[in-house]
């Protein structure tokens, strides 16, 4: 049986894409297998470890729960789209590098997209509240001390920008 | 992990999905959020031969405070009804328990009424619409109907929508006047599934006195275990009496042992937490 294709189209970090993709083609997997944007990862794969994170719309969602193909015109950002204007590191990853709040970095790409969109909606947040934003997303080696000094730190990055 | 093969349909109005639905019958799964359907499907525990996904049907994302009650359409993200301030005005306990489903990047996609039809029975906005006496309006290409909370949830992960239906909204009823209300769980990690958790509705009289109160309990039973704790309100409405708070608890609630908990501590923290949102419901 020849597997169905179905066409969508949706931009990722401003590019726009015209795909024929199957129907079980994960976002992750669009992403990286399909675009070659391996900057997004796939960590458990069934929504737990937040390795994949990315927004759609602004929103920051699970690549690996959503179907690439139910995102017919959805406006995407990986972590490729978090760079400053000027192709260097963004504030939030300038932050992580700062504050040492990554190790392996397998799981970074998922905190930079969460930490990026929780910015937007709260952009001098408490300790707390970046300990809550970042709830979702698992990293093995840090302990997460560093990486809520890191969302504090690129809140106050931005308010200088 | 990744999900069988299936043929998948992009409806763009209502009547087209549920033609579709009626067509296919039960091969077809509507694909809303997909935050609980996708993984299932990763995990090949299900394998729908057809998903009809209904994120393109205009008209389904509303929330609206009207006739009583807050109106939470299909495809409202559970997101966008916690942060709609009109419903908190008049039912917080919306906000009070969505603030305990998963994390908030699984809320920006999964959606209320899916949660609802999904019907775990760890799952909060079950428990939600049971305390408040809501109800599931349904179509489908022959017609449709409103099913009253109390006859949704058949048991665990089964609803008693039928083939060929689609669940268009959800009727949360507003808070009765002078009433509290509350939502307290347990879970082993941050965004989890609950051990156990309780919604509490709290009323009193003009002069604060304790008039009725009612809890709906998770994790503790194939659904959402509704229990009317008004007959362990103490003589004056000054207090609840603990005993026959747990007297009632125990002759409702039925847990079960799993990986996360035993069914010993479930019971414990089925008492515990119903005390606690009591006290935190009081008006």
């Amino acid at each position: 049986m020849t597997e169905q294709t179905v066409a969508v189209s949706f931009t990722v970090n401003g590019v726009p894409y015209d795909l024929e993709l199957p129907a079980r083609r994960l976002l992750s997997d669009a992403l990286r297998h399909d675009l070659r944007l391996t900057g997004t990862h796939v960590g458990c794969e069934h929504g737990v470890c937040g390795a994949c994170t990315v927004l759609v719309d602004g929103a920051p969602v699970r690549s690996c729960l959503l179907f690439a193909v139910s995102l017919d015109g959805a406006a995407i950002t990986t972590v490729e789209g978090c760079r400053s204007a000027d192709g260097g590191m963004g504030p939030v990853q300038q932050a992580f590098r700062d504050c040492h709040a990554l190790q392996c970095g397998f799981c970074t790409p998922g905190f930079i997209t969460t930490v990026t969109a929780f910015l937007d909606e709260f952009p001098a947040p408490s300790a707390t509240q970046a300990r809550e934003a970042i709830s979702g997303n698992l990293c093995r080696c840090t302990g997460y001390q560093n990486i809520e000094k890191a969302v504090l730190r690129a809140a106050e990055l931005r308010a200088e920008a | 992990m990744k999900p069988p093969a299936f043929t998948y349909h992009r409806p763009t109005t209502l009547d087209e999905a549920l033609h579709l639905l009626a067509e296919l019958g039960e091969e077809a799964k509507v694909l809303a959020g997909g935050q609980s359907l996708v993984p299932l499907m990763s995990m090949r525990l299900a394998e729908p031969g057809h998903l009809v996904d209904v994120n393109h049907v205009p008209g389904l994302d509303t929330v609206e405070v009207r006739d009583g009650a807050v109106h939470v359409g299909a495809l409202a993200r559970h997101a966008a009804v916690e942060r709609h301030q009109a419903s908190y005005d008049v039912c917080p306990l919306l906000r009070q328990a969505l603030r305990n489903v998963a994390h908030p990047t699984i809320r920006n996609r999964g959606t209320t009424v899916g949660s609802l039809v999904h019907a775990d029975p760890s799952a909060e906005m079950p428990a939600v619409l049971v305390l408040l006496g809501g109800s599931l309006e349904v179509r489908s290409a022959t017609g449709g109907r409103e099913i009253p909370a109390d006859e949704l949830f058949v048991g665990p992960m089964e609803s008693s929508l039928r083939t060929g239906e689609l669940a268009v909204a959800a009727r949360f009823p507003v808070l009765p006047p002078r009433t509290g209300s509350a939502f307290v769980e347990l879970a082993r990690r941050h965004g989890d599934y609950a051990m156990a958790g309780v919604a509490a509705l709290v009323s009193t009289d003009g002069d604060g006195a304790l008039t009725r109160a009612r809890v709906a309990l998770i994790s503790v039973g194939a659904g959402p275990v509704l229990v009317d704790l008004t007959p362990a309100v103490r003589g004056a409405g000054s207090g609840f009496d603990e005993a026959a708070v747990h007297d009632l608890l125990d002759a409702h609630i039925d847990p079960e042992d799993d990986i996360h908990a035993t069914a010993d501590y479930r019971r414990h923290l089925a008492h515990v937490l119903t005390l606690r949102a009591l006290e935190e419901a009081r008006p």
